[in-house]
């Protein structure tokens, strides 16, 4: 929400002392990042979440704060996909004690169901999704299929 | 390990050597006992007599032997048991896989799970290399690749024969026109991929437009349960028929190609012209899954 000339400035979520604090992510994508990295609503972590944030540097964006865990590096690349100039900082005794951008990693598991119904990956095979990163979207390794638009939908 | 799974993983040289091993087979060039003791199994898990008989005929002209499932109904599968498992299981029993599947990707699948080569004898609507390989050695046999000019007629948005040879095609800088039924047309993705591949692709309502152009036309079958009707069936399918009246004026070294079984695509009298070359094609593809068997388990 723009502020209001005037108005105040104040923090819309408060900080966290030990944990990890996704920012700039893409505007209403911040549901879908917790989504791919796995924190529903039934996980054991405290979770900020504001989104349609005021940037200078994107417009708008979301910004997530998980407190108590510090997200690896595997974890945040997958949120590439959805959040590519997203940025994470790790959070230790109130400071920022690293900071990183997501890097698009060359292939995502187990992330994003195929749209294809005739894909052996929808099936109850033991195995998980797979798409290779290519420069016009996903391609299912199984079935060729190429997701080219609409990525969250997608989402598993 | 070499699996064969999809043409897209194989780039030109190795399209291309393969092509000329299917040759020296052919010219009968070759050790009868290369694959001496070596054991094939064919698991074809939907109805498929060509393929199942030419790779067991192709094991067999290299010395090797080949046991088969007797039917998909008395196969583990209508027990509900996964494509891995019975994968796994079947590793055990022999030296390499033919695969023949109605899921898409399934021979991908195998190839993860497999402690044997696997080859993909088709997978639902997605790849069949050994049909592409035998497509391409058919062309090649009148002329080169390079640059050929080939006609896709039919089903081609379901037509999995038509896409991959499509994507061998275009590593050949070869021009595509494709003409289809309404609805049936090329999936606009894989046209957009082709054309990125530097491929020529132009798209056609008739095929009397663009048959005097070709150097290939090749005719895919047009299934009755992709309409709602028979009449409208029927009307489609006549007008992308192949009569020896369309290929009057034609050029004089056109391939008229066929996956096979045809049905009512092309005119029986076409068979006696010097252009048809389907039952050549299909007989080619016993040299090509020669090759192909020699590859993985050579």
């Amino acid at each position: 929400m723009r502020r209001a000339k005037g108005e105040p400035k104040g923090l819309l979520i408060s900080p966290i002392e030990n944990g990890t604090v996704i920012d700039h992510i893409t505007a209403g994508e911040a549901l879908n990042v917790l989504r791919i990295i796995g924190i529903t609503g039934t996980t054991q972590e405290s979770i900020s979440v504001a989104t349609n944030v005021e940037s200078g540097k994107i417009g708008f964006k979301d910004i997530v704060k998980i407190k108590n865990r510090e997200l690896r590096k595997d974890e945040v690349d997958k949120i590439a996909l959805i959040a590519p100039r997203a940025s994470i900082n790790i959070i230790r005794n109130y400071k920022v004690w690293d900071k990183k951008g997501v890097e698009i990693p060359a292939e995502v598991v187990g992330i994003v169901r195929c749209p294809n119904p005739g894909c052996i990956s929808n099936t109850n095979e033991p195995i998980e999704s797979c798409f290779l990163v290519q420069p016009k979207g996903l391609r299912c390794v199984y079935c060729d299929w190429l997701i080219s638009k609409d990525i969250t939908s997608h989402i598993i | 390990m070499r699996h064969i799974i999809s043409i897209r993983d194989l780039d030109r040289a190795e399209i291309d050597g393969m092509l000329d091993h299917a040759q020296a087979l052919q010219e009968r060039r070759y050790d009868s006992e290369a694959l001496k003791g070596r054991l094939l199994g064919l698991l074809f898990f939907e109805p498929s007599t060509r393929t199942r008989m030419s790779f067991a005929s192709a094991i067999a002209r290299l010395g090797g032997d080949s046991i088969s499932m007797d039917s998909v109904e008395a196969s583990s599968m209508v027990k509900g048991e996964t494509l891995a498992d019975t994968i796994r299981v079947v590793s055990g029993y022999v030296d390499a896989i033919v695969l023949r599947h109605p899921k898409e990707g399934a021979a991908r699948l195998a190839s993860e799970f497999a402690q044997v080569p696997v080859i993909n004898a088709g997978d639902g609507a997605g790849q069949h290399p050994s049909q592409t390989l035998l497509d391409l050695y058919t062309i090649r046999q009148s002329m080169p690749l390079d640059g050929v000019t080939v006609g896709l007629l039919g089903d081609l948005r379901y037509g999995r024969t038509a896409h991959s040879l499509a994507h061998a095609l275009s590593l050949y800088k070869a021009t595509l026109h494709t003409i289809s039924p309404k609805g049936l047309e090329l999936p606009s993705g894989l046209a957009g991929e082709l054309r990125d591949a530097g491929t020529e692709v132009v798209e056609h309502d008739d095929v009397q437009e663009v048959v005097k152009d070709l150097d290939v036309l090749y005719v895919t079958r047009i299934q009755r349960e992709r309409f709602p009707d028979s009449a409208s069936y029927f009307k489609v399918a006549s007008s992308y028929r192949v009569t020896p009246e369309l290929l009057t004026g034609v050029r004089d070294h056109l391939v008229v190609l066929h996956p096979l079984p045809r049905v009512n695509e092309i005119d029986p009298r076409v068979d006696q012209l010097p252009y048809a070359r389907y039952f050549e094609q299909s007989a080619n593809g016993i040299p090509v899954r020669m090759a192909m068997l020699l590859r993985v388990m050579a």
